[in-house]
């Protein structure tokens, strides 16, 4: 019984209307079977749906709505100009899917550069990220002693509104600005090139590390000390307590934490431009073409622009939830193992604790 | 029938064209505005509070002028909607105003390069020419608020490229004289880059980043060497031997260091910053550096002239800002009123006194004790007068765009200078064919 | 042996230091410029010399209206997060502890609303808001906020409940509380942390929107304080007023990190209070 730390999944069904309030039954000891899924209460049914539908009307009002006026607009080209009167037409043409089939083939270069260069934001910003944020949580975890002050000045990159950090590191990039300086080498980083695409890099992984470092750590603190003094009885070093113990144990808030951040670098749009500006192939994102589009009154293009980004950005999160489903939401089986060993440890005292 | 078109006869003939083209007026915009085309008096209906949008102002002399007006007229009370500071902003803002048919901007203060846009889309209203004093306005300036031959937005402010140049190195060289063409000014940087003092400088620099400063000063390039970028109809006209002279200058002084390499990245700001530094001989830049850069360390060493060119003085783009009026708003007849008096010469005056504002009107250049309190002036008017507007399109933001991309091309040294040229030329054109 | 001793007490301060440097080095700068007056804004000293305060007479004067912005900010960014949280912390406990059908679908559902760039809802919005008259209103800002906040809370939250041992809840349960008792008395504050750090993030979040502040309000007196920085100007059209930007950034950043330090006890002592009980 020790050894099957309870999948947290399998709570609900004791949690059941059968099982609620019997008083003198004795706390927690005895472990019930797990029972299959379906057999979900028409009770925990509707009370789920209460719960769950104030957050999934105001979704649906906010971004349902504009989101399907945008599927429906991108199916519509740019109003024409009459030669004749001078004047835009007060229509725009149904076009069909032909700004998506343009997006391939007239302006098909553009769109992959900004493809991969999303991509490639997308994927070094987040690896570099993680690392970081990681670390610097593990750091503030061991400090006891002014925590406050440290986990108070992490937030300070994640708190300056990006448009200000844009506007601070275009001023530390410029070409005579601190950071030439303390180089002794003039890189011209705004150029359209390779630098500016550092340039990028640099700044948005000093602004968003703290935000993985905050849920990272808060995912630490909530790890009750109880396994790691067990692991150090067992005799296992730093190293081991971190990829055994603390990665595992961790895993779900840094998966969140990885998910959304990747969410984000994929609609990366401000940071770029300020720091570099529109229209720069090194550094043009998908989201910068759709602004692009939008602000030459080109609404359908615009539209088609986003919704493939959608789409695109849809497919990296249902491969997040698919992949990593057993850790975001529980349920399938899979690195329940690992997990079940590094938590039995705790469970077993908490329950002590409270019975 | 080019400037002051008789009311009559454009009534009449937008009339006629409204027949002709039911779709282009019959549905526009549904909201009172009737057929935009009937300019003049008769749409300029309804009496009551209005609003101005413009950028955010820090001098206060927007509000000054404002509450003058709100003081005369209790009834007709004009608010002031302030936007963000960079056009790109105040551009989207009042595009999704017009997008939304919202009545809740009324008076526009638009850039010069917006009319075409703003008037094709029917986002603004076509304005009663004879009722504007735009004779005494200088010319180019006026340009910039036609569409199609038709006023649609008045001139409220201008602006023009000015050469800073160092006196005291020049004087020490042994030059007199401020240099008129490109081929003198970088022989007065040689002479000038003999002096000790001056060794390590730089001759010249512009706005050469990727971004709306280039398209100016692409265009300066080529309209100081004869060239053009569009013709008088909008059709493009920029693969030629004049216009590639021009951009040949700009690309053979990267090449040979006259422009120091690090103007790729120059702004206004950066182009002020290398100047005030010192690090600079000439600069091309607006107005606005003269009285900053009097408070820095090149405090009393510099001077402006008109801009230098291929064979003579050069011609400037002009930037500024007009009014117009939005086709969605209400009181139409304040507004009128109200954009009379804001862009009348005594406002000019005053925006000009305490806000550095180069104003449209042509005797305010003359004027000797403005000309003291702004010794630019008279190389301003002259900078101004010369001056060619930036390519008058619908598509405008296509069009600087294409310009940035080909030109950047080619002072990166990624494309040589005819086939960028050649590249724009193809690009225009698709572009201005829709 | 006593030296790596000795090292192993030192490191932790030495990454702390590292880290705090690395956060704090281009703020630095940031406040470093916002010091210098507007003649030395091209400087490349360390140290403002003379340090002068008129960016932040400039952010604060009467004209910029930041004051009002700030508070503007305050309950936007406020109502945003209390709002995100409440809904959150439903939809987080129904998913973190009830079985029911679709709830891998609601989940995906949730977290692909946050993905749809902004810059394409702004104008279906703007339409919406402006015929039901929401133009110029707080709730125009803060509803579409939480287009954002709340993905990113409930997803948050459900993670940080499935942390916590249901044994403790069930404890409480059978001791004669509600459900309802159970998860305020027992898992709230087990998960105070989490519930914390998501507040805090979901109020980053909402205090740095920007677009959307932008195009729901006209009134001076309704902007947040995203909104009144970009209007800040130069003297002149093309001055930077970069000086006076950064004093607003160190304004904007400093209610935060008060925030962050006041609430700071209010966490441990959950943590306390949640494993005496």
């Amino acid at each position: 019984m020790a050894d099957t730390a309870i999948p947290p999944d399998t709570a609900p069904h004791e949690l059941g209307t059968a099982a609620r309030r019997r008083p003198g039954r004795p706390p927690a000891p005895e472990r019930p079977r797990r029972r299959p899924r379906s057999r979900a209460t028409a009770g925990t049914g509707r009370l789920a749906a209460l719960l769950v539908s104030p957050t999934l009307l105001v979704l649906t009002i906010v971004v349902l709505y504009p989101t399907l006026m945008a599927l429906d607009e991108s199916l519509y080209g740019p109003k024409g100009l009459d030669p004749k009167t001078g004047f835009i037409s007060n229509t725009e043409p149904f076009v069909g899917l032909k700004n998506y089939t343009d997006i391939f083939t007239q302006a098909g270069d553009r769109f992959w550069n900004a493809f991969w260069n999303t991509t490639f934001f997308t994927v070094v910003t987040v690896s570099l990220e993680t690392v970081i944020g990681v670390a610097m949580a593990l750091i503030m975890h061991r400090a006891f002693r002014g925590r406050a002050v440290v986990r108070a000045s992490i937030l300070v990159p994640w708190a300056i509104p990006t448009a200000i950090s844009g506007l601070l590191w275009k001023w530390i990039f410029n070409a005579d600005g601190i950071a030439n300086v303390l180089l002794g080498h003039q890189v011209l980083w705004t150029a359209d090139g390779f630098s500016a695409k550092i340039a990028v890099v640099i700044a948005d992984v000093w602004k968003t590390a703290p935000f993985i470092g905050l849920l990272v750590l808060a995912g630490l603190q909530v790890i009750p000390k109880e396994v790691y003094e067990a692991a150090r009885l067992d005799g296992a070093s730093a190293l081991q307590q971190f990829w055994r113990i603390t990665l595992p144990l961790v895993k779900p808030a840094l998966l969140v934490a990885v998910l959304f951040r990747c969410l984000d670098a994929l609609r990366m749009f401000d940071l770029p431009y300020i720091l570099i500006g529109a229209q720069k192939g090194s550094v043009e994102t998908l989201s910068m073409l759709a602004q692009n589009e939008a602000s030459n009154v080109r609404f359908g293009p615009a539209s088609a622009y986003a919704v493939l980004l959608f789409l695109y950005v849809f497919l990296i999160a249902l491969a997040f939830v698919r992949l990593l489903g057993a850790d975001l939401i529980g349920g399938a089986a899979g690195t329940k193992k690992r997990r079940s060993h590094a938590v039995r440890m705790p469970r077993r005292r908490v329950r002590e604790v409270t019975a | 029938m080019k400037t002051n078109t008789s009311r009559t006869i454009q009534c009449s003939a937008a009339l006629a064209a409204a027949g002709l083209l039911l779709t282009a007026c019959g549905s526009s915009g549904g909201s009172g505005s009737g057929g935009s085309a009937q300019a003049a008096a008769t749409s300029f209906k309804g009496r009551g509070p209005i609003t101005y949008v413009a950028g955010k102002d820090t001098t206060g002399t927007v509000q000054t002028i404002i509450d003058r007006w709100n003081k005369a007229h209790p009834k007709e009370k004009v608010t002031f909607i302030q936007l963000p500071t960079d056009a790109d902003s105040q551009r989207q803002q009042m595009i999704q105003n017009a997008e939304t048919k919202s009545d809740a901007y009324t008076v526009l203060a638009t850039d010069v390069v917006w009319t075409s846009e703003f008037a094709a889309h029917q986002w603004i209203e076509p304005l009663p020419a004879n009722q504007f004093p735009l004779g005494k306005m200088l010319q180019p300036v006026v340009e910039t608020g036609k569409y199609r031959g038709r006023l649609y937005a008045v001139p409220a402010s201008s602006n023009g490229g000015l050469l800073f140049y160092r006196t005291d190195l020049l004087k020490k060289a042994g030059i007199s004289r401020p240099p008129t063409t490109w081929a003198q000014m970088t022989a007065d940087c040689t002479k000038v880059k003999k002096l000790p003092e001056a060794k390590s400088m730089s001759c010249y620099a512009g706005q050469f980043q990727k971004y709306e400063g280039l398209t100016v000063n692409f265009a300066e390039a080529v309209n100081s060497a004869g060239g053009r970028i569009t013709d008088a109809n909008g059709k493009p006209d920029v693969d030629t031997p004049q216009a590639k002279k021009g951009l040949d200058f700009l690309v053979d002084s990267f090449k040979d260091g006259t422009i120091p390499k690090e103007a790729i990245t120059y702004q206004e700001e950066d182009g002020r910053q290398a100047f005030q530094a010192g690090k600079l001989v000439f600069l091309n830049n607006w107005p606005y550096v003269y009285s900053l850069a009097q408070k820095s360390a090149v405090k009393g060493k510099f001077a402006v002239a008109p801009l230098p060119g291929l064979n003579g003085p050069g011609a400037s783009s002009l930037g500024g800002s007009n009014l117009a009026l939005s086709s969605f708003a209400k009181n139409k007849a304040t507004a009128l009123d109200f954009m009379k008096f804001f862009t009348g010469e005594e406002s000019a005056t005053y925006f000009l006194k305490n806000a550095s504002l180069a104003p449209p009107y042509a005797d305010l250049y003359d004027n000797a004790s403005l000309d003291k309190q702004y010794p630019y002036l008279p190389d301003l008017k002259q900078s101004i007068t010369k001056a060619v507007p930036r390519p008058r399109v619908v598509q405008y933001g296509d069009v600087t765009a294409a310009i940035q991309n080909e030109v950047y091309a080619a002072l990166t040294g990624k494309k040589s200078s005819a086939q960028a040229l050649k590249d724009l030329q193809g690009d225009l054109q698709k572009l201005t064919a829709q | 042996m006593t030296l790596t001793a000795k090292w192993r007490q030192w490191l932790p301060y030495l990454g702390i230091a590292v880290v705090v440097a690395y956060c704090l080095a281009p703020f630095y700068w940031m406040l470093v410029s916002s010091l210098r007056r507007t003649g030395d804004i091209f400087s490349t000293s360390l140290f403002p010399s003379p340090v002068s305060f008129e960016n932040y007479r400039s952010v604060f004067s009467p004209a910029q209206g930041f004051t009002r912005a700030l508070l503007n900010s305050l309950i936007v960014a406020g109502i945003t997060t209390a709002m995100s949280l409440l809904l959150a912390t439903f939809t987080a406990y129904a998913m973190a502890r009830l079985e029911f059908r679709f709830k891998r679908l609601i989940l995906t559902l949730i977290i692909a609303t946050s993905m749809f760039p902004v810059v394409s809802i702004v104008v279906p919005l703007l339409k919406l808001f402006t015929d039901i008259g929401w133009i110029n209103t707080y709730q125009s800002m803060i509803v579409p906020s939480m287009s954002f906040t709340l993905p990113l809370a409930v997803w948050n939250l459900t993670t940080f409940f499935r942390q916590m041992p249901d044994e403790l809840e069930h404890a409480a349960m059978v001791d004669g509380c509600t459900r309802g008792q159970a998860f305020r008395k027992v898992i709230v504050p087990l998960a105070a942390p989490g519930i914390f750090t998501t507040a805090i993030i979901t109020f980053i979040a909402a205090w740095n929107e920007f677009l959307i502040a932008l195009s729901m309000t006209n009134k001076p007196d309704m902007q947040t304080a995203t909104v009144a920085i970009s209007k800040f100007s130069g003297a002149t059209t093309y001055q930077t007023p970069f000086g006076s930007q950064m004093a607003a950034g160190v304004v904007v950043t400093i209610p935060l990190v008060v925030m962050v330090l006041l609430f700071q006890r209010r966490i441990v002592a959950g943590l306390t209070a949640g494993a005496a009980k």
